[in-house]
């Protein structure tokens, strides 16, 4: 299930619900993007999140369907936030459950690096210095790619 | 009404510095979203940034496309900077 929001999410409802994916569930992965202090610019207050409704979520659901062919996803739940973000607040949220860890680890860390470099979502940072739109890193670049290998 | 038109959307630092949301253009035969975009470009001011030093990503239809992909009437295109979510 794939969720585009402005409001916060509450990643103990949301793990209880995917430990909730049947008796061969043996592992549940996740992981939580939070609003930190330092990115392109250093005293970072806080984010704007823009997305291209429809896209988004059309990117997403491919992202979890690939997931599903190469390794055992038995529920796989992805929230993103958009709008205005204070600083430490929650971001994004990706939870597998598999039948076995490796599994669970490996399609939510490839749902997480592939979504940064394919879901049609963008970032300003806000600052005393004023407000800039993100640039992509190399580094998430060659995360996604690594993937592909 | 959508017939002999296509959408072209812009998203983020493309759509403030654009001041541009939505356009509604004609659709040309044999047309690719490579063309649309440097059609758009020729327009000058900020709109040369779409064929400028900084890379702009294509969709047609909600759907990551290569500039020579063909485009046409009812399609909707977005051009925009590389994504930043996550």
């Amino acid at each position: 299930m794939i969720s585009i929001q402005t409001e916060d999410f509450d990643c103990g409802a949301e793990h209880a619900a995917l430990r909730r994916s049947g008796a061969g569930t043996g592992a549940v992965a996740t992981f939580t993007g939070l609003v930190r202090d330092s990115g392109d610019a250093q005293d970072v207050s806080g984010l704007f999140l823009e997305h291209y409704p429809g896209m988004t979520e059309q990117v997403i659901a491919g992202l979890i369907e690939e997931a599903s062919r190469r390794w055992d996803v038995r529920k796989a739940r992805v929230i993103h936030r958009v709008g205005r973000l204070l600083l430490q607040e929650q971001i994004v949220f990706v939870g597998v459950c598999s039948a076995h860890r490796g599994d669970a680890f490996a399609a939510c860390e490839f749902i997480m690096d592939a979504l940064k470099t394919s879901a049609p979502f963008w970032k300003k940072e806000l600052s005393e210095a004023g407000e800039h739109w993100v640039e992509q890193k190399a580094s998430d670049v060659a995360r996604g790619e690594a993937w592909d290998k | 009404m959508t017939d002999q038109t296509l959408t072209v959307r812009f998203f983020s630092r493309l759509r403030e510095e654009l001041g541009t949301e939505q356009l509604t253009l004609p659709a040309d035969t044999g047309q690719t979203a490579g063309d649309l975009l440097a059609a758009l470009a020729s327009r000058g001011g900020p709109w040369a940034q779409l064929q400028g030093s900084q890379p702009v990503m294509i969709a047609i239809n909600q759907a990551m496309a290569k500039p020579g992909a063909p485009v046409k009437a009812g399609d909707e295109v977005a051009f925009f900077p590389p994504v930043t979510g996550g």
